[in-house]
């Protein structure tokens, strides 16, 4: 097999970039969510916990059309933050990566949420009884206690923005070198005759990335959880 | 009254489920049992001591030292009260060694509020060759001495223990107790020891408190 040519070291590093950048940018956001999901009793949690989950349960092609309607030029969302610090997302990566991160959102919070609830409230009761305040507490207890979940959650994110397609497609579009990450120029590709190979190649590609993350997160999990068995799936 | 403090000076009301319950005491120094059958809310009691439940009302002074004035708007937060907590379920952190867990509290102590050494504690509780080992790997009786030492460690000023036999077989229910009095004669800590035992609480206690919450109108 020949090393990758020019056009999928485009395609390749495209979708790094964007898959990076969304989870980067959600992470936080995604945490807070589950944290208030996990801890938290609020009027309109039911409600707040449906939109969360909305990306997961609709078609992505609704999606991306949402998207459209609350990011698009003339739309306020989208005015604003055009107006503010100059950010645009129609037909530019930043828009593939702002879909890339709406649907990784929902996977995550779940398995944030999850392990955060798992975590024995009673732990923390016992760190505050010797000596350490709520911050300490959560950096010393809940948030390794946590760990595994948040690193699943990490996983699954950045395998479902890797693998986004449908809101993608309907929001940033198919623009290669700017939106046509791995999934799109697979698409692409297939619309032409006699592009076996090259499908081929880029499915490679893609088989690649995810099951390096597995790997990755796999590591990470051990070194966090000291050897002792803990797994991330 | 003047003149010397009691060890505990407790009357609070306590919100549990629907109903509200009071209860009353002081104790002078040394080990004070709670004693009373299972639902009486002694641990509940406890909890209220450490700062992790809020009385409804009332006041709660350990030597002299107001930790919960509800008049006076006095709620010290759990990490203030210097209190050495032993859980009933013990709550050794499981993703840390038991050298870590020993080491919790004392790591947040200044040097000089210290006042046990690593050492002394290590050897009044006959733990020193368990230090690399994780708390899922010890036996009961091991993981209550763990226990004790994280407590005695965090350098309290008081001593909760909630029924710290619960977890012991049987065969080392005396070890236990020989330890227990040992911290009550020699670290002269005012104790606040929660039991259902009759026998346990009469060679331990100096004073016995039977806990029979009193319902408190809402």
């Amino acid at each position: 097999m020949q090393g990758l040519s020019p056009a999928e070291w485009e395609v390749l590093l495209l979708s790094l970039k964007v898959s990076g950048v969304a989870i980067a940018a959600v992470l936080p956001l995604a945490f807070g969510l589950a944290w208030m999901l996990a801890r938290w009793r609020f009027p309109g949690k039911v409600v707040l916990d449906a939109v969360v989950h909305l990306p997961l349960v609709l078609p992505p092609v609704v999606t991306g059309w949402l998207l459209l309607l609350t990011f698009g030029t003339n739309a306020p969302v989208g005015r604003f933050f055009a107006d503010t610090i100059g950010l645009t997302f129609l037909f530019r990566w930043t828009g593939a990566a702002l879909a890339a991160a709406v649907m990784a959102l929902p996977l995550m919070v779940r398995a944030m949420r999850l392990s955060l609830e798992a975590v024995d409230r009673r732990l923390e009761s016992a760190a505050r009884t010797l000596g350490a305040g709520p911050w300490r507490t959560f950096m010393t207890v809940t948030l390794p206690l946590a760990m595994p979940g948040i690193l699943a959650g990490l996983v699954l994110g950045l395998a479902r923005s890797v693998g986004e397609f449908g809101a993608t497609i309907t929001f940033a579009s198919n623009i290669p070198g700017e939106t046509q990450t791995l999934p799109l120029a697979i698409y692409s590709a297939l619309q032409l005759p006699g592009s076996e190979l090259q499908i081929a190649r880029l499915a490679g590609l893609s088989v690649l990335l995810s099951v390096g993350a597995l790997v990755l997160s796999e590591w990470l999990s051990r070194r966090s959880g000291h050897g002792r068995g803990r797994h991330v799936l | 009254m003047e003149g010397a403090a009691m060890s505990f000076d407790i009357a609070i009301t306590l919100q549990r489920g629907d109903t509200r319950l009071a209860y009353t005491f002081s104790a002078g120094p040394g080990l004070t049992a709670l004693f009373g059958p299972s639902g009486a809310g002694k641990t509940s009691l406890l909890d209220a001591v450490a700062g992790l439940v809020r009385p409804v009302d009332g006041h709660i002074t350990v030597s002299g030292t107001p930790l919960f004035d509800r008049q006076q708007r006095i709620n010290l937060k759990p990490e203030k009260r210097r209190c050495g907590y032993v859980f009933q379920d013990l709550r050794l952190f499981p993703h840390r060694s038991v050298r870590d867990n020993l080491l919790y509290g004392w790591k947040r102590v200044a040097a000089d509020g210290r006042w046990l050494s690593i050492d002394v504690a290590l050897d009044l509780l006959g733990i020193g060759h368990l230090l690399d080992r994780m708390p899922a790997t010890l036996s009961g009786g091991e993981a209550q001495r763990v226990a004790i030492g994280r407590a005695l460690l965090s350098a309290p000023r008081f001593l909760l223990m909630d029924e710290p036999l619960a977890s012991v077989d049987a065969d080392r229910r005396e070890e236990i107790l020989r330890l227990i009095e040992r911290i009550r004669d020699e670290l002269r800590l005012p104790i606040l020891y929660v039991s259902h035992d009759r026998a346990e609480v009469e060679r331990l206690a100096q004073q016995i408190i039977p806990v029979e919450p009193i319902q408190a109108s809402a």
